[in-house]
């Protein structure tokens, strides 16, 4: 499958999962080194739900994102340094530092923003959608958000209204098996959260959300019916992140997770099992492979760099942006 | 007598609790095996298994509502709301059913639950995770609203809110937990409406609660060395409200400063400001001043959420100006 995939995309894919892995490991060291406050919640694990949906998208399509949210952002076409000055709480971030890690919106790039609140994105996204069909453009709402998220009211109200009125919205879940400390068998009463798309009369799918080209596949499909008028798709993308919850949980998530479960998953990298298969099938070299390692860790340097030097954010200015 | 912190004061209590009532039910997210994102609830799962430690899916509005089914059909209930500003998800539940059940069903429903939950900012929790949403409530006839502000008031006030029959907002502060109190071993109950003087003073009176009585007589040590003796009133709880302890010492001192760190507009200072007027105009020689959060969400960033949350500075000033000195 991968081999009908152009080798440009591939590596773009690669590069990308690549930064928002190095991203979040440079956030969690400096989180730990008190250079980022209040907490962040790692997509470590994830990569390739975000860049796999996102690659089907265009730069005009709208996206909406969870508290788990620095690799969508990524992906979705977000520039590193603004993001990590927003991690400073810098003048220069993307919400010149009021919004922090969970908060991030990046509208030139059709990111409406992440949210704090669980499941509180999910009726942004079908209001785009709404905007969408009353607009009558032929973009598309993306909307990313966890299988704990499937068990808010707004899930099933906002999956309703979309099949509804055939909104050209795609749900992602981001199913990592886990809401915080809860596993999704303890959670969820459906077996599979794709399962709750029968309720509403939409596709639901099962996606392998380790691998990139699967989700790339699917969301493609998904992207296609939604410009199509055809309405709405439940992906349920099973990945797991290799963190925990977020910089606050002991142990990566030890308590609540078996150490085996955890290593097993660990096998299963999406980065690493990406960067195989294309070496496998001859669309990068191992010459290319450190190519764009070197360049994406220059990159996020360079990011780290540009936060730390720019500036905080006046005390006066806690006062602007109440109101337009 | 020991030393414990807030955390296992809440522990103890509903541990305490779970074991003089044995249909006591605990509900939220992630109580179980985690322990609650705080460890309030460490240990319980293990001891009172898992019909009666019921940790749910991420569903706000069903916590609060079942909460409220079982309490109205004989479950006492203690439902964690995470953080104060998934209210928000919940509110239907609070506002037009829990609050109002007893008063639409003409005193016939009684709703023995406690809303245990925490708020707060000074962590770079950002907007979504620090806000103190207590005046609110207070707008909400048929809720009573409990605030403690160190470890030791936690455990009498939980005991208290745990056996009142009606339903009872708990809002912890989240910079507080750890703070530790020494603790008889013997029980105590401490009644709701009743304030209480956590520093006496002659010259002017600091109303506040929750973790904002910290701050409050750290300023009030800062006061004392310029000479000026402010009394500190931790009012404990909001609903009920003890306005005389307040009108005693406001008739002494006659200079009010009310701190809260919930917004300024709107907030239980502008009820307790009126109040004091309404009933001790002609003892003040001062208008009453409020300390409060700026009226913005709270921002992520540390230089802007320090200039939005009220500081020890603000309430020296205050009272400096309520004194006319500068
Ligand atoms: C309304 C609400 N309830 C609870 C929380 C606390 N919380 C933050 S993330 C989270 C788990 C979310 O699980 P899931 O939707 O599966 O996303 P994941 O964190 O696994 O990516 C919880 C309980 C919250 N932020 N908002
Ligand atoms: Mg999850």
């Amino acid at each position: 499958m991968i081999s009908k995939i152009d080798s440009k995309m591939c590596l773009n894919m690669y590069e990308q999962m690549l930064t928002i892995r190095r991203f979040e490991e440079k956030a969690i060291e400096l989180f730990e080194h008190a250079l980022i406050r209040g907490n962040i919640h790692p997509c470590i694990g994830q990569e390739a739900v975000a860049v796999g949906a996102c690659t089907a998208l265009r730069p005009d399509d709208f996206m909406v994102n969870t508290h788990r949210g620095h690799g969508n952002c990524l992906a979705k076409g977000a520039d590193a340094k603004l993001m990590m000055a927003e991690l400073f709480g810098k003048k220069t971030g993307y919400c010149k530092g009021k919004g922090g890690s969970m908060h991030i919106a990046d509208f030139q790039k059709g990111n409406l923003g992440a949210n704090g609140i669980v499941g509180g994105g999910l009726p942004i996204a079908v209001g785009a959608g709404i905007s969408i069909q009353n607009r009558r453009t032929d973009q598309v709402s993306v909307c990313f958000f966890g299988d704990g998220a499937t068990n808010q009211g707004t899930f099933h109200e906002s999956v309703n209204m979309a099949a509804l009125w055939k909104l050209p919205v795609i749900f992602v879940c981001e199913n990592n098996l886990y809401g915080l400390s809860t596993p999704v068998g303890e959670s969820v009463s459906a077996c599979n959260i794709s399962d709750r798309a029968a309720a509403y009369c939409i596709p639901g799918v099962n996606v392998d959300g380790n691998d990139v080209i699967a989700v790339y596949t699917k969301m493609t499909e998904a992207v296609a019916r939604a410009r199509a008028g055809e309405g709405p798709t439940l992906l349920d993308c099973i990945t797991y992140r290799f963190f925990g919850h977020f910089t606050g949980d002991p142990g990566k998530g030890i308590t609540y997770r078996s150490k085996e479960e955890m290593d097993e998953w660990l096998k299963r990298c999406p980065i690493k099992q990406f960067a195989k298969r294309l070496i496998k099938e001859k669309k990068m070299t191992e010459k290319t492979e450190k190519a764009i390692e070197a360049a994406v860790n220059a990159s996020i340097e360079n990011a780290v760099q540009f936060a730390k030097e720019s500036p905080l954010p006046a005390p006066e200015e806690a006062l602007q942006d109440l109101f337009h | 007598m020991s030393e414990i912190t807030f955390v296992d004061a809440l522990r103890i209590t509903i541990k305490e609790e779970m074991e003089r009532d044995p249909s006591l039910l605990l509900i939220g997210e992630d109580i179980g095996r985690y322990g609650g994102i705080f460890g309030v609830t460490k240990g319980m799962l293990d001891e009172f298994g898992p019909q009666r430690v019921r940790s749910t899916p991420i569903s706000e509005s069903a916590i609060i509502g079942s909460a409220l089914g079982a309490a109205m059909t004989g479950i006492r209930t203690v439902a964690e709301l995470m953080y104060i500003d998934f209210s928000g998800v919940a509110m239907d539940q609070i506002i037009n059913q829990v609050a109002k059940m007893t008063y639409m069903s003409g005193g016939a429903a009684k709703v023995p639950m406690v809303i245990r939950t925490q708020e707060g900012g000074g962590r770079g929790n950002a907007a979504q995770h620090s806000q103190c949403l207590e005046g609110l409530f207070l707008h909400i006839p048929g809720l009573k609203i409990v605030m403690p502000s160190n470890a030791y008031d936690a455990k009498g006030l939980l005991k208290t809110a745990i056996r009142d029959d009606n339903p009872v907002l708990f809002i912890e502060h989240k910079l507080l937990y750890a703070a530790k109190s020494a603790i008889p071993d013997e029980e105590y109950l401490i009644p709701l409406g009743q304030a209480d003087v956590k520093r006496k003073g002659k010259d002017v009176t600091i109303v506040t609660i929750s973790y904002m009585v910290t701050v409050a007589l750290q300023a009030a040590a800062r006061l004392a060395q310029e000479g000026i003796e402010a009394e500190v009133i931790d009012l404990r709880t909001l609903v009920p409200l003890d306005m005389e302890t307040v009108l005693k010492s406001v008739r002494n001192t006659n200079r009010a400063v009310i701190v809260h760190e919930e917004c300024r507009t709107g907030g239980f200072g502008a009820e307790i400001a009126a109040q004091i007027q309404e009933e001790a105009f002609d003892f003040l020689d001062a208008p009453v001043a409020r300390v409060g959060a700026k009226d913005v969400p709270i921002p992520y960033t540390e230089p802007l959420e320090r200039a939005v949350i009220p500081q020890e500075d603000d309430i020296v000033k205050a009272v400096r100006k309520v004194l006319y000195r500068s």
